[in-house]
């Protein structure tokens, strides 16, 4: 017998009830607590997830459609780039350290996001969240590839690009980043929303997308600016869902109060240390540099920030904890944390240098109160160092943060003279920390943080035992090549040669 | 709990003394001397004298700052856990109680060359 067909199209709303809220239905051979058993055992408290808006009504027809075209356009551009050489119209090659290090410090932590999503989009019981998690996993993977893919036409060219995910998993910088994501994917369901959803998307993404992707514009990477484009509408997808999130717990019930304010503070710290990697970016590594890190934190953090955690005081929210540290951070990190990756450039697999006259003076414009006092002093020294032929390096390896992973760079927040120093004992072994706010996360759940994997005491364990050859085969970089300073590098006299045939006839 | 998880958990600590085959972690910092971005991580033998930690590991270490050679061992301030302390150079790590992951550092009043004169 013939189907007898529909009287009409269904409207958008009726279509966005029947593909979202309707799929879910009571269990009736197990109970709700056995197939959500992640939802409670945070303290967070929801009565009703009906109650759970999405605000962009998305359903999954119309979400094929908008990504499959995206995707039409990304590959399109990436080929042209590929076509037309695009490799030699950076501004020169020094554009890659940044590229590089998002590639092996923030692409894996799309991919991660993706599982993250994928897994929370199980265990909440909420059918609207449920689908709202689905899209947000397949955009995050869709990220990591098209970064993967956008970058892949440099590795072709340039070095340092080649063993991405072995960095992500065995380099020390790359752990920043990585015990960031770890953290999350190692929390419940709720506090996995607000680090990645919250914290890193709404907080925090205007910090690391924006400046980034204008970086590659100002320095002519079209590969890059294309999935920025890209990701972009996702992006704002992301942020309403962070922040929907948010406001959903706080209006839930008044005793998640406590809890949300907890991760907002841990998370907002947790986020600005992963920022100290781009803030070296941003005031030293892009040529063509688009504006200071005290600027876009002027912009992005102060004015931003600000205005939103203004919003949320309605709801009991106050600004995170660490926000006054941070304020007092800004115009010192890059400085401090550059210094050490300079120093420590045998084991990065990008290259550092030291500053021309010309960036110093760049950055004593944009840091007149501590660039000439603080810094200049030691990059003329480093300068001096490297003229007579013995260029610094630092074997003395780093004390690295238990909670955070970074190198121990950053100074008292009252004295940019003095390393900060922070310890604690817990069931008798001592503990690092590069400040308060990382020793307070450590100090909530030691169980889960005294596991980390620090890549530098790891060094010193089987199978390694400081064998600093045998580690540099294990993360798969190359000496002499991948890392070292960017002047006498490969990547600097391909760069020049392959330019200097492109624009005049040599002989 | 020490951790928000669903069931009583129980951690093991990643870097505890037995993974380092004898040896020991001990982090060394030369306070205000910031050409070296991050204290020391150096990995040594408990029953070597702070003496022979000075001279084998220290010294080279911190060569590439211009007050190294002005720095007179016999005058230095030490701190241990933040703490003030002296150590007796002749006698060894363990003999001085420097543990595993222990902080040491070190104060010269005076001294600060790569400070701007501003």
């Amino acid at each position: 017998m013939d189907m007898k067909a529909g009287k009409k199209k269904l409207g958008l709303k009726e279509k966005y009830r029947l593909l979202t809220r309707d799929l879910g239905w009571d269990s009736s051979y197990h109970s709700k607590e056995e197939i959500f058993p992640y939802a409670n055992y945070e303290g967070i408290k929801i009565h009703d997830w009906e109650q759970w808006e999405d605000p962009f009504r998305l359903t999954m027809d119309a979400y094929w459609k908008y990504q499959g075209e995206k995707e039409r356009k990304f590959y399109a551009i990436i080929d042209a780039h590929a076509q037309n050489n695009g490799h030699l119209n950076i501004t020169d090659a020094r554009y890659l350290s940044a590229l590089k290090i998002f590639l092996q410090a923030i692409s894996p932590g799309e991919y991660t996001a993706h599982k993250g999503f994928a897994r929370v989009g199980r265990e909440f019981p909420g059918v609207g969240t449920q689908v709202a998690c689905q899209m947000q996993a397949i955009d995050e993977i869709r990220h990591a590839q098209t970064q993967i893919h956008a970058m892949s036409n440099y590795n072709q060219f340039y070095n340092g690009f080649h063993a991405f995910s072995d960095s992500r998993d065995r380099i020390w910088y790359t752990s920043v980043a990585r015990s960031f994501f770890d953290d999350a994917m190692s929390a419940g369901p709720f506090e996995f929303m607000l680090a990645i959803g919250f914290s890193f998307e709404y907080v925090l993404t205007n910090l690391l997308f924006v400046p980034f992707m204008s970086g590659a514009a100002y320095n002519g990477d079209m590969a890059t600016v294309t999935f920025g484009f890209s990701a972009q509408s996702d992006e704002a997808r992301h942020m309403t869902l962070g922040l929907e999130c948010i406001k959903f717990m706080l209006e839930q019930d008044p005793d998640n109060l406590p809890i949300v304010q907890a991760w907002i503070d841990k998370w907002f710290w947790r986020g600005f240390r992963v920022l100290g990697l781009v803030s070296t970016m941003m005031d030293y590594m892009l040529p063509k540099r688009v504006m200071s890190w005290r600027e876009a934190w002027n912009v992005y953090g102060e004015e931003n920030g600000g205005a939103l955690f203004r919003d949320l005081a309605r709801y009991g929210i106050r600004a995170p904890k660490g926000w006054s540290d941070a304020g007092k951070a800004i115009d010192h990190m890059s400085h401090q944390l550059m210094l050490g990756l300079y120093q420590w450039s045998f084991g990065t697999a990008f290259h550092s240098w030291i500053p021309s006259d010309e960036d110093m003076d760049w950055l004593s414009a944009k840091y007149p109160q501590t660039f000439d006092k603080y810094y200049r002093p030691r990059w003329d020294h480093l300068k001096k160092l490297a003229a007579a032929g013995t260029p610094f390096k630092n074997f003395g390896l780093a004390k690295l943060c238990q909670t955070c992973q970074m190198p121990v760079v950053f100074t008292e927040p009252d004295d940019p003279t003095l390393l900060c120093h922070r310890e604690g004992v817990y069931k008798g072994d001592k503990y690092h920390f590069c400040s308060d706010h990382c020793q307070e996360i450590f100090d909530r759940e030691p169980e889960k943080y005294i596991q980390a994997w620090l890549p530098m005491p790891a060094l010193f364990q089987d199978p390694l035992n400081g064998d600093i050859g045998a580690w540099m085969n294990w993360v798969n970089l190359h000496d002499g090549v991948d890392n070292g300073d960017y002047a006498g590098s490969q990547d600097q006299h391909n760069f020049e040669q392959w330019r200097r045939m492109a624009t005049s006839n040599p002989s | 709990m020490a951790v928000s998880a669903i069931k009583e958990y129980v951690g093991v600590a990643r870097d505890s003394l037995e993974k380092f085959n004898g040896k020991q972690l001990v982090y060394f910092s030369w306070d205000h001397h910031l050409l070296f971005a991050a204290p020391f991580l150096l990995c040594v033998e408990p029953q070597m004298t702070v003496q022979q930690l000075i001279d084998g590991a220290l010294v080279p270490l911190l060569q590439a700052d211009p007050d190294a050679a002005s720095l007179d061992w016999s005058q230095v301030e030490w701190l241990k856990s933040n703490q003030p302390w002296r150590p007796e150079l002749q006698r060894s790590l363990a003999d001085n109680g420097i543990g595993h992951k222990d902080q040491i550092r070190l104060r010269t009043a005076g001294l600060n060359s790569l400070q701007s004169a501003a």
